[in-house]
C-alpha cells in the first residue's frame, strides 16, 4: 500500500465516518436521556433516505442543472430526509416507547419493542416502495472537484463531509448552549431531580428523539446520494453507528462524533486490506475489543457529565 | 352571606389551571392518534410496491376502499372507548370473571392432582405422537421443517430471555454454528474432519462448539451492562453470516454444503436411516424435544434456575447474597447457545444441505417473536407461541403476501410489549415480576437499571 493509497482510503474513511458520526448522535442522545438502545434508529436513517428519494422524484430534477439548481436540489433532499426522519422518530417515540415509559416497563420490554419496531418499519418501507435498491435522482454532475495529496475529492464526498460537519456543529450547539440542551443534559443526569426542577421530561424525551431523527434522516439522504436507497439499508450502518457511539462513550455527543470518524476510517482500511466482503467485520471487532478493554469508550459516558 | 349564595363551589386555582376547553381535551389527541393508526394500517394491509413507480402503492392505498374501512374501524373504536367505555368495561370484567372462575377451578384441580397432571401430559404426548398420521403431507412438512426446529430454538432462547432475562439477538448464529458443525463432522464441508462421525454423535460436538462460542462472546459482554449483549449478539450474528458466506475454503461460501448425511442408526443387528419422508423425522424431533424439555423442566426449579430468578428479580440483592451473577448469566447464555446448536444439527441433517442464506438475522427475530408471543419464561407458552406463529403464516399463505410476514411479526412484538408483555400463556412468576417491576420493585430482567428515568 503506497502513500497515495493511504490518502485515498483515508478520504473514503472520513466520508463514511462523518456519516456514522451523524447517525451515532441519534443513538447517543436517546441513550443519554432514556438509557435505551434505540434499535429502530437505523430505520429512522432509512426513512431519511426514502424522504430524499420521494422529494426529488416529486420535483423531477432537470436534466442539466445549473449550479444554483443543484444546490437547491441538495438542500431540498436534506430537508426532506430530515423531515421524514424526524417524523418517524417522533411517531416511534409516541406510539411505541411512551406507553412503556408511562408504565415504567422493564428494560427488556423496551429492547424487544425497539427490535420489533425496527422490523416493522423497514418491512413496511419495503412493502410500500418495493424491495429493490433505487438510486437517488441525479441532482448534479458528480465530478472530481479538487485534489488533496494526490487524492481526488468528488462533489458527493464534499457534500457529505460539509453537511455532516454542519449538522455536528449544530447538534453540539443545541446540546451545550440552548434551553432544550440543558433540559436534555438535566434529564440525562438525573430525571427525577430534573422533573422536580420543572423540566418537562416527556417533552424533552420527545424532542430528543426528534433531534436524533433529524440527524438520522439527513444521514440517510447523504448515504443514499453516495450509494443508493433500499429498505434494508439501515441495518448495517445502524449497527456500525451504534458501535461508534459505544466507542466514543455512549451518551457522550462529542464521543459519538469521534467514534464515528474512527470507525469510518477503520472500515475503509478493512475494505482496502481484506476486500469488500469484510466491510462490517472491522466495526464489530472494534466494538467487542472496546467492550473488553475500555467499556466506557474513549471520552467516557453520559451526556450530563461530560458534554 | 355572599359565600352561601354562590351557586357553584369555588374552584381551586389548580383545578382552574387544569380545566380544559372542549377542544383542548385529550380525547381529540386520541382521535388524532386513531386516525394516524388507521392510515398506517391502510399502508400495512395495502398494495405492494411496484418497481419503477415509487408512488404506485401509496396511490393505490389512498384511493382504495381500505382507507375508509380502517378509518371507520378506528374512529369506531375511539367512539366506543370515549363514550361507552365505562359500562362496557364493567360488563367485560363481569363476563371475564364468569369465564375465568370455572377455568381456574379446573386448572387448580389438574395442577393439584398428580394423577390428572401426569395423565394430561401423557394424553398430550400421545396426541402429538399420532398427530402426523392425521394431517396432510404439506402440514407434516411444516411440522418437521418449521415447528420441530423452531420449538427447539425457542426453548433455548427461552432460557436466555425468559429465565435469565437477557436479550440475545444472535441466537440463530449458534443455530448456524450447530448446522455447520454437523456438516463438518459428517464430512459435508470442503475441509475434511479428523474423523467422520454419525449425525447423532455430531450433536454433542456441535453443543460443545456452540458452548465455547457462547462463552467467548458472552464473557466480555456480560460483565458490562446487559443491554450491550443485545447489540453484540446482533453483530456476532452478522459476523457468523459473513464468515459462512465468504470463507469459501471452509464453509463452501454462498453455494453452501450440499449432500449432507442424514440421521442414521447402525447398531450392527439393527440399522435405520431417516430418508425424505417427514414422518420419521417428526418422531425423532419429538424425541429430542421431549428430552430437552425434561431437562429444562428440572432446570427451572433447580439451584441454577433459582439463581436466575434471583438475578432477574433483583440483581444487586442476588449478588449480595452470594449468587455469582456473571457466572450464572454466562451459564444461561451457554445453555441457550448449545440448545440452538442441537437444533442446528437436526436442521442440517434433515435438510441435507445448508447455505448462509438460511441463517440470516431475520430468523433470530423470528425466534424472539415466538418466545415473546407465547410468554417469556413459560415453557407451555413458548411451545404454544411457536406452534401458533408457525401455523398462522402457513394458513394465511394464500390471503397474505408471505413477504409481509416480518412486518406483521415486528408489529406483533410491539403490540405484545405494550399490551401483554407477559405473553399468551404467561408463567405466573414472570407475570408477577413484570408487574412488580412496573411499580418500582426489582428489574424483571438482568439488564441493570430501567430506562425512562422513572415514572414519566
Amino acid at each position: 500500500m503506497s502513500v497515495s493509497d493511504i490518502w485515498d482510503v483515508l478520504v473514503l474513511g472520513v466520508v463514511l465516518g462523518s456519516l456514522y458520526a451523524v447517525i451515532a448522535i441519534g443513538y447517543t442522545l436517546v441513550y443519554g436521556v432514556l438509557q435505551l438502545l434505540n434499535f429502530a434508529h437505523s430505520e429512522v436513517f432509512m426513512s431519511g433516505g426514502y424522504g430524499g428519494v420521494i422529494a426529488l422524484t416529486l420535483v423531477e430534477p432537470v436534466a442539466d442543472p445549473s449550479g444554483l439548481q443543484s444546490f437547491g436540489y441538495v438542500i431540498l433532499g436534506i430537508c426532506a430526509g430530515a423531515l421524514l426522519g424526524g417524523l418517524v422518530a417522533f411517531g416511534l417515540e409516541k406510539a411505541a416507547y411512551l406507553p412503556l415509559r408511562r408504565r415504567n416497563a422493564p428494560r427488556l420490554v423496551f429492547l424487544i419493542t425497539a427490535i420489533g419496531a425496527s422490523f416493522f418499519l423497514y418491512n413496511l418501507a419495503g412493502k410500500l416502495f418495493g424491495r429493490y435498491p433505487m438510486p437517488m435522482p441525479t441532482m448534479y454532475e458528480n465530478r472530481k472537484l479538487f485534489e488533496i495529496f494526490g487524492t481526488s475529492v468528488s462533489v458527493t464526498q464534499l457534500i457529505i463531509v460539509v453537511t455532516a460537519l454542519v449538522m455536528l456543529l449544530l447538534v453540539d450547539f443545541v446540546v451545550n448552549r440552548t434551553k432544550l440542551g440543558s433540559g436534555i443534559r438535566a434529564v440525562a443526569q438525573d430525571p427525577e431531580v430534573a422533573s422536580l426542577m420543572g423540566v418537562n421530561i416527556d417533552r424533552v424525551v420527545s424532542r430528543t428523539f426528534v433531534l436524533g431523527g433529524l440527524m438520522g434522516g439527513v444521514a440517510g439522504f447523504l448515504f443514499g446520494t453516495n450509494l443508493q436507497v433500499e429498505y434494508t439499508m439501515g441495518f448495517l450502518p445502524g449497527i456500525t453507528a451504534f458501535a461508534a457511539a459505544v466507542l466514543g462513550g455512549i451518551g457522550n455527543v462529542r464521543g459519538a462524533m469521534l467514534g464515528g470518524l474512527t470507525l469510518g476510517v477503520v472500515e475503509a482500511f478493512t475494505v482496502e486490506l481484506w476486500g469488500d466482503a469484510w466491510r462490517y467485520v472491522g466495526a464489530f471487532a472494534v466494538l467487542i475489543l472496546v467492550l473488553m478493554f475500555r467499556p466506557t469508550g474513549i471520552l467516557g459516558e453520559r451526556v450530563g457529565r461530560t458534554a | 352571606m355572599s359565600a352561601t349564595t354562590t351557586a357553584r363551589p369555588a374552584m381551586s386555582v389548580a383545578a382552574r389551571l387544569r380545566r380544559r376547553r372542549w377542544y383542548q381535551q385529550p380525547r381529540w389527541q386520541r382521535l388524532f392518534a386513531m386516525v394516524v393508526l388507521a392510515l398506517v394500517m391502510t399502508q400495512v394491509t395495502g398494495a405492494q410496491g411496484v418497481r419503477g413507480d415509487l408512488f404506485a402503492a401509496l396511490q393505490d392505498n389512498f384511493t382504495g376502499t381500505g382507507l375508509w374501512i380502517w378509518l371507520a374501524i378506528f374512529v369506531g373504536i375511539w367512539l366506543v372507548r370515549e363514550f361507552l367505555g365505562e359500562p362496557l368495561g364493567r360488563y367485560a370484567s363481569l363476563a371475564g370473571r364468569q369465564v375465568t372462575g370455572p377455568a381456574r377451578r379446573v386448572g387448580d384441580l389438574v395442577r393439584g392432582n398428580r394423577l390428572y397432571r401426569w395423565g394430561g401430559l401423557a394424553l398430550l404426548l400421545a396426541f402429538l405422537i399420532v398427530l402426523p398420521l392425521m394431517v396432510s403431507t404439506f402440514w407434516q412438512q411444516v411440522m418437521v421443517d418449521q415447528v420441530g426446529m423452531y420449538v427447539m430454538v425457542a426453548l433455548g432462547l427461552n432460557v436466555v430471555i425468559g429465565w435469565a432475562g437477557m436479550l440475545d439477538l444472535g441466537f440463530i448464529a449458534f443455530f448456524a454454528i450447530g448446522a455447520y458443525s454437523a456438516a463438518y463432522w459428517t464430512g459435508g464441508l470442503p475441509v475434511d474432519p479428523p474423523f467422520e462421525v454419525n449425525n447423532f454423535l455430531a450433536i454433542p460436538l456441535a453443543m460443545v462448539t456452540c458452548l465455547i462460542a457462547g462463552v467467548l462472546l458472552g464473557a466480555p459482554t456480560l460483565r458490562l451492562r446487559g443491554d450491550y449483549l443485545a447489540i453484540v449478539t446482533l453483530g456476532f450474528h452478522e459476523i457468523v453470516y459473513l464468515l459462512a458466506k465468504n470463507w469459501s475454503e471452509f464453509t463452501g461460501g454462498t453455494r453452501g454444503a450440499p449432500g449432507l448425511d442424514r440421521f442414521s442408526v447402525d447398531l450392527g443387528f439393527w440399522s435405520y436411516k431417516w430418508e425424505l419422508d417427514p414422518q420419521p423425522y417428526y418422531w425423532l424431533q419429538l424425541g429430542l424435544v421431549v428430552v430437552v424439555l425434561a431437562l429444562f423442566l428440572r432446570l427451572e426449579h433447580s439451584r441454577v434456575g433459582r439463581a436466575w430468578t434471583a438475578i432477574r428479580e433483583d440483581e444487586v440483592a442476588a449478588a449480595a447474597t452470594g449468587v455469582n451473577t456473571v457466572r450464572f448469566k454466562l451459564l444461561a447464555f451457554a445453555i441457550g447457545a448449545s440448545t440452538s446448536g442441537i437444533a442446528g444439527v437436526a436442521y442440517a441433517s434433515k435438510q441435507g444441505f445448508i447455505n448462509p442464506e438460511q441463517f440470516v438475522v431475520l430468523m433470530s427475530v423470528l425466534a424472539l417473536s415466538y418466545v415473546v408471543f407465547g410468554g417469556m419464561g413459560s415453557i407451555p407458552g413458548v411451545l404454544l407461541g411457536t406452534a401458533i406463529l408457525v401455523w398462522l403464516p402457513e394458513r394465511l399463505r394464500d390471503t397474505v403476501d408471505p413477504q409481509d410476514r416480518f412486518m406483521y411479526l415486528g408489529g406483533l412484538l410491539v403490540i405484545m410489549m405494550i399490551y401483554r408483555p407477559q405473553g399468551l400463556w404467561p408463567s405466573k412468576r414472570r407475570q408477577h415480576e413484570l408487574k412488580m417491576a412496573e411499580t418500582g420493585t426489582g428489574g424483571a430482567d438482568a439488564l441493570g437499571a430501567q430506562p425512562g428515568g422513572g415514572q414519566a
